[in-house]
């Protein structure tokens, strides 16, 4: 085998054989492999022959100006369109505050706080995030740790089906659900041998009739939305709640944070789960990066998936922060884990608490109200062009709405991103607009291509 | 060298010694939404949450920060978990704005994004020696997860998912192994590790059959140690119909020197978090793509990357695919980190972090004077702390101003410091490390029991944490008790 030729010299400028980012100096590696007794770092390696690697990858180096500029030069064949996109995923403005204090080295660079006496400060932030979220649902316990709102419904529906009582099979979730988030839900369904039916809403509200002929006592898990899919607030969460606790099935309810700040509170309606994703305040777009909000009545606090962050005291006397209740994690129960969580998204939690901490109470309730004003606005002002009709459910509205188009609607999406502007298209004669404070200056210019398109 | 934590006392008014206050004890509104819109019905009586002004926000998060060891404080030697050095220029990309797209945009308006993960695809593929690879799953276990439903998916495929209802985790592998088996709803075969503290060949033949839907494997094991008879160990799996598995949480010890698909793997997961560049970040985000053989290309989650025959990219969805493991696309910023890392190693530079973290590894194991009861060893080992609890081992090295390493696991060394310190330490840390594990196996039982003295916080009673939950602010101060 060939002799590494390991060159520490940092190569920031140039690329080079070895890694940049290995301090080794020639020197060295030859003092340490005499300390060690070996003449090669390669004899180091105890890989049988018939199965070494003796190929190239054909990934060529490259400098950090090569690597960027290239990245650069990728990520600007992204179109330069305005987004009216939400359905699930939301673009708010982050504050400047948030990049800078989380990108501190000591938060993006630490690990799980297995050793609590050194890692306090993460695990207050994560505590205080949990607290944040346990003030908006009501409800007793939040964790730490779900990748995004899709992969939390999966584990409350896992949870359900543990905490009942009786075997059941069945989990409910409204039509509108995101096929995608569905899917996710159907995925983990199926490890805990359940199966996912939908019940139909009525002009965006569940339709309350068809969701009792639904029920049964095998459903183990009502799932609502609101804001659903199509931007609109359930009317009925409480009726919801009490059918799902007739039939002994947990009701889940997924949200925001920052509807929650606004919406009557899911504990005051019934709920026994929220999921959702948190990071619609702390992360902006990422193409659909997430964090998971999961918070839980007490009674369900064993079951929780994921990490949680409680209060103990040290030695001398002073409040302290650990992580706890380890033993429902996988690395003590194994196969009896309540989830296989282990890496989670713990930065991302600490950028939202942040967020939520520099908009605090007023802020982020005026950014809740704000998203039902401008989704009003909008909506009312689309409604006024000849061959839209629009909220198409006449309900109230979060963020976003449903309207329907004289016009095909793949014809108008399409005619509309040729003046750049981006909107979903949900139905035959169906777009839906998002409308946040990072878009909300171009609201004119969009109803005048709608106008155009339409005309 | 001894670091000293920075500490930050206060009394709350309730009289209660704290670090630092919690916001909601600093400053607390209490809003209620008289001029909104909306029927009473739909909207809450108020809502109460801290109410900092900005300087406030960031003095709290400053002092929490400085409350919170990291990687480049020093030495981190988490073993398996790898806590590398991250270059800086990998947030910049990261930050760019152009990356900051919507996920429901169409394939014509992203095709930035779509080259950048079809680029990382390919990476992934080659560096593996798979076929292709997904990038969705958000974590390593959310990997494993999907890597066990594509095979699942597969032996439906084949009419034999009712009968392969078995998968086999060996003793020593991480606990998300098991857990992730479980979730997709597999009845688990654990595998003792034989007296060298591998696989058992004779006792793996016993466990397979035609109830066998897979075996996971770490190579290099959780111990460190190459599992030599891999080949033969492919060869019995497959011939009872099974698929290997392979958990990539030690790629970083055979970069360039060894690829799973070379050694018979069909599924594999790679914690890009941690063979590559993304920082934790206080526990994830991380990303944990999955790789397959050709024969498995069609089970992929939806949507997956192809290039067109006019050089654009689009999004499809797999002929037979398992469906969704995440809401949208996985986590794309720790995504486009890993393409940014990789593009600028290189081969050579990949290679280099392999041959470098297992020169560490070896270093230091030779600079420690415990028990290292296996070899020879890749990028980390696992020490006994002999009659000495391993937890209050760690307290004491705490003391010596550096993290130490996973105590206690795995199971099968007495009092395991499990070690990794990666290609990231310098010969000059690697001594600091060293003498960090002589100057605590040199204290006392006592001293061990008041250890750790330089942390922001004294010895912390985990017990009582658990007995008496307290998880938010909410439970904190008053009469709870």
């Amino acid at each position: 085998m060939q002799r590494i030729q390991h060159d520490g010299t940092g190569g920031s400028h140039e690329a080079d054989e070895s890694s940049p980012f290995a301090p080794q100096t020639p020197q060295e590696v030859e003092s340490m492999l005499s300390a060690i007794g070996a003449d090669s770092v390669e004899e180091l390696f105890d890989v049988p022959e018939a199965v070494a690697f003796d190929g190239e990858f054909d990934i060529e180096a490259k400098s950090e100006f090569e690597v960027v500029t290239e990245i650069e030069d990728l990520l600007g064949r992204n179109a330069d369109r305005t987004e009216f996109l939400g359905r699930g995923h939301y673009d708010h403005y982050v504050p400047s505050v948030v990049d800078y204090l989380s990108l501190r080295s000591e938060f993006l660079t630490s690990y799980t706080q297995y050793q609590p006496e050194t890692s306090q400060g993460f695990l207050q932030a994560l505590f205080e995030f949990q607290s944040m979220i346990v003030e908006l649902t009501g409800l007793d316990v939040a964790n730490c740790s779900m990748y995004d709102a899709a992969t939390a419904l999966g584990e409350a529906a896992a949870l359900a089906a543990r905490v009942r009582d009786t075997s059941g099979s069945r989990v409910l979730v409204p039509e509108t659900i995101r096929s995608e988030r569905r899917s996710v839900l159907e995925n983990y369904a199926d490890g805990a041998e359940l199966t996912v039916e939908t019940y139909p809403l009525v002009d965006g509200n569940t339709d309350f009739d068809a969701l009792s002929d639904r029920i049964g006592e095998d459903v183990v898990m009502v799932y609502a939305e609101s804001p659903t899919a199509r931007g609109t607030i359930e009317e009925r969460l409480s009726d919801v709640a009490t059918l799902a606790d007739e039939h002994e099935a947990a009701f889940c309810l997924g949200s925001d944070p920052v509807a929650l700040a606004l919406l009557e509170e899911p504990a005051a309606v019934g709920a026994d789960i929220v999921i959702g994703d948190a990071s619609v305040l702390g992360l902006s777009a990422s193409h659909g990066m997430g964090l998971g909000l999961f918070a839980v009545k007490e009674g369900y606090l064993r079951q929780v998936p994921g990490r949680l962050v409680g209060t103990s005291e040290t030695a001398d006397g002073r409040r302290a922060y650990t992580l706890t209740l380890q033993t429902r994690e996988q690395h003590i129960r194994k196969e009896r884990a309540t989830s296989n969580i282990c890496t989670n998204q713990a930065w991302v939690a600490l950028r939202t608490a942040i967020h939520v901490a520099s908009l605090g109470a007023t802020g982020l309730s005026s950014l809740a109200e704000e998203c039902v004003t401008r989704a009003a606005e909008t909506a009312a002002r689309l409604d006024e062009i000849d061959g839209v009709s629009a909220p198409a459910d006449d309900r109230h509205h979060f963020r976003e709405f449903v309207a329907r188009t004289e016009r095909p609607a793949a014809e108008v999406a399409s005619e509309l991103a040729d003046r750049g502007f981006l909107v979903h298209e949900v139905g035959e004669y169906e777009i839906q607009v998002c409308v946040t404070e990072t878009n909300s200056g171009e609201v004119d210019d969009l109803v005048a291509a709608v106008e155009e398109v339409l005309a | 060298m001894n670091y000293r934590q920075a500490t930050w006392e206060r009394e709350t008014e309730s009289g209660e010694a704290v670090n630092e206050p919690l916001l909601s004890e600093k400053r607390t509104e209490t809003v209620t939404h008289d001029d909104v819109d909306l029927p009473d019905e739909l909207v809450r009586d108020e809502l109460t949450l801290p109410e900092p002004a900005e300087p406030e926000v960031a003095s709290h998060y400053t002092r929490l920060s400085q409350m919170t060891y990291s990687v480049e404080h020093g030495p981190y030697p988490l073993g398996s978990c790898t806590m590398k050095y991250n270059p800086k220029f990998i947030e910049d990309v990261a930050a760019l704005e152009e990356g900051a797209i919507h996920p429901d945009r169409p394939d014509e308006d992203a095709q930035g994004t779509l080259a950048v993960l079809h680029g990382l695809q390919e990476y992934l593929a080659e560096i593996g020696g798979m076929a292709t690879a997904t990038l969705q799953p958000p974590a390593g276990a959310a990997g494993e997860f999907t890597g066990l439903l594509v095979a699942r998916a597969y032996h439906r495929s084949n009419g034999e998912d009712d009968e392969r209802r078995e998968v086999i985790v060996p003793a020593s592998a991480h606990g998300t192994n098991f857990a992730s088996a479980a979730m997709c709803g597999y009845d688990v075969v654990e595998l003792p590790s034989d007296e060298d503290g591998r696989v058992p060949v004779d006792a793996l033949e016993e466990a397979v059959g035609d109830s066998t839907a897979a075996l996971m494997l770490t190579n290099p094991n959780t111990l460190g140690l190459f599992e030599r008879d891999i080949e033969e160990i492919a060869e019995i799996v497959h011939d009872a119909g099974g698929l290997l598995y392979y958990d990539g949480a030690n790629l970083n010890a055979l970069l360039g020197r060894a690829r799973p698909g070379d050694m018979g793997f069909d599924i594999m997961h790679y914690n890009v978090h941690k063979t590559f560049a993304s920082p934790h970040g206080g526990g994830g985000p991380g990303a944990g793509p999955i790789g397959v053989v050709e024969e498995l290309t069609d089970f992929l989650p939806d949507p997956h990357v192809r290039e067109t025959d006019d050089g654009s990219f689009e999004f499809y969805e797999p002929a037979e695919s398992i469906g969704k493991v995440h809401g949208f696309h996985g986590n794309w910023l720790v995504l486009l980190k890993t393409y940014a890392y990789i593009s600028r190693l290189g081969d050579g530079g990949l290679k280099d972090t392999s041959a470098m973290a297992v020169l560490n590894a070896n270093y230091l194991a030779e600079r420690i004077d415990l028990d290292i009861p296996y070899g020879p060893f890749h990028h980390e080992f696992v020490a006994s702390a002999g009659d000495v609890d391993a937890a209050e081992f760690a307290k004491g090295m705490l003391d010596e101003g550096v993290h130490p390493p996973t105590t206690k696991w795995p199971e099968i060394v007495d009092e395991a410091l499990m070690t990794e310190p990666t290609e990231a330490l310098s010969k000059e840390q690697l001594d600091v490390l060293a003498a960090a594990f002589t100057a605590a196996s040199e204290k006392t039982k006592e001293e061990l029991a008041e250890a750790p003295t330089t942390t922001a916080a004294a010895r912390i009673d985990q017990t009582t944490a658990a007995r008496n939950p307290r998880l938010s602010w909410q439970d904190v101060g008053g009469d709870d008790e």
